[in-house]
């Protein structure tokens, strides 16, 4: 079963697919483009449509999502916890 | 097995001016706010006929008051209208939009309101709006080929689903229509914000790409001057954050999957301008779903194609939306919204060639005449794109 989708090898992040991801749980990933699977433990509730760290971060680090640069990080992140709002801000306006 | 388009037809409306529509509306359209009364008085008398209230057309000047002239002329004008029944409080810009319609061959009639009061004016309307309705009754769907479509996009409610699904089997579907010739746009200037240089790169030549970067440019600049915060609540919208998506670079990389990944931007069109050929069309756009689509009608697309993801509930008057969705979520709290379900994409059950496939076939059943979800719920949101305040 898939709990979460990252669009291409090299994304710092995916999204969680299901409904009612909790901490703790372990998670199967699908990488869309290279059609690869890989896993990670949720340090958090994750609600469908939100994402999944896959690495960790520090605060001034990028997030690349679809290869692309998505935002910058505003505090501390570990693989597998919750990226939102709280922890990642636009670069741009 | 892939969908053969390459002798691919639907049954649509072939108009006067040589223009292909999927529906048959005729349409009691207000020059401004004032005239909706008796429009809306029309539709009731007359049964089979639209009224378009909205609350603009008094005191606009400029290049505002020549996009408000576009977009009621472009909405008469586009061949899914039949007929058209104008009513203004002045027979001046009432002459004005119904000379503009005219220029299509199709049947249109204005009336001024001052001099007559609106009890004379509905009496007067009523009898030509009955004459419009009956005739376009008896008008007959003809067999045309696919490259008579047009095609329009914009997403709406969008979340991380959106990027993953929703938006790419639009791309997929866009991708097999650009080989067949079809015209398709696509816009949302703000929200390609992240993603600008991935559209700049798909520019067919360095003129379409100069005229991209300066629709592009000019609505960052509108942003720059009003803006009082980073836009965190409207762009990404609270519905977009609530879905996931957590800054305007990774809903502009979403929204920008719509376009596919081999067709190139053929032309840039100013709000509501009609393109001069088939081909992807960037037209430059509030990202304000219906804002978008009616910008959309009045460049004269028949089809439009709105993938959400939190379930954005949007229809239009003459233009059918069809909705696409991937997020299981939405599917199961608000399946009555959603005309194409490809949340198999996120199982990895669905292939985004399969989803390519489900929205055109979607497409040409709806535009065979079948009711999208949002014109069997009602939706008629027609909202008129400002560019400034009023004199």
């Amino acid at each position: 079963m898939i709990h979460f989708v990252v669009h291409e090898e090299g994304d710092g992040v995916g999204v969680v697919v299901v409904e009612g991801v909790k901490a703790g749980q372990e998670l199967t990933g699908w990488i869309m483009q290279e059609d690869k699977e890989i896993r990670v433990t949720a340090l958090d509730d994750i609600p469908i449509g939100h994402k999944v760290a896959l690495r960790d971060y520090q605060p001034g680090d990028t997030v690349i999502k679809y290869g692309v640069d998505i935002g910058r990080v505003v505090a501390p992140i570990a693989r597998g916890a919750h990226l939102h709002v709280h922890n990642v801000k636009t670069k741009r306006w | 097995m892939a969908m053969d388009l390459s002798r691919a037809t639907f049954w649509g409306y072939r108009r006067e001016n040589g223009r292909v529509g999927v529906r048959n509306h005729v349409i009691v359209l207000p020059v401004d706010d004032l005239s909706n009364a008796a429009c809306q008085a029309v539709e009731n008398n007359i049964k089979g006929t639209m009224a378009l209230p909205h609350p603009y057309g008094r005191l606009q000047f400029g290049a505002d008051l020549e996009l408000h002239f576009r977009t009621l002329i472009g909405t008469g004008a586009n061949p899914n209208v039949a007929a058209v029944v104008v009513i203004g409080i002045e027979e001046g810009w009432t002459k004005r939009v119904v000379d503009g319609i005219a220029a299509t061959g199709k049947p249109v009639t204005g009336f001024g309101i001052e001099g007559y009061g609106d009890l004379e004016t509905i009496r007067r309307a009523s009898r030509v709006a009955k004459e419009y309705v009956q005739w376009a009754s008896e008008l007959k769907r003809e067999e045309r080929p696919l490259r008579d479509l047009w095609i329009s996009t914009k997403c709406g409610e969008s979340d991380t689903t959106s990027g993953i699904g929703a938006n790419p089997a639009v791309g997929n579907a866009f991708d097999k229509l650009y080989e067949h010739g079809v015209t398709l746009v696509f816009g949302e200037t703000t929200e390609l914000t992240g993603g600008e240089h991935l559209v700049a790169a798909r520019c067919r030549t360095e003129e379409v790409r100069r005229k991209f970067q300066f629709m592009f440019d000019r609505y960052q600049g509108v942003i720059a001057r009003h803006k009082t915060n980073d836009l965190s609540e409207s762009q990404p919208t609270k519905g977009n954050i609530a879905g996931g998506l957590t800054t305007i670079e990774e809903k502009a990389l979403g929204n920008i999957q719509k376009i596919g990944k081999r067709c190139l931007v053929d032309g840039v069109l100013d709000k509501a301008e009609t393109p001069t050929g088939p081909g992807l069309w960037f037209m430059d756009s509030s990202s304000a779903a219906a804002e978008m689509v009616t910008l959309c009608a009045a460049a004269g697309f028949t089809v439009h194609f709105f993938p959400t993801g939190q379930g954005n509930v949007i229809g239009n008057p003459i233009l059918p939306v069809i909705k696409i969705c991937a997020n299981p979520r939405t599917l199961r709290t608000m399946a009555e919204h959603i005309d194409v379900d490809v949340t198999g994409i996120t199982r990895r059950e669905l292939t985004l060639d399969q989803a390519g496939d489900r929205v055109l076939e979607c497409m040409f059943r709806t535009a065979n005449g079948r009711l999208t979800a949002a014109e069997a719920l009602g939706h008629r949101e027609f909202v008129l794109t400002r560019l400034y305040e009023s004199a």
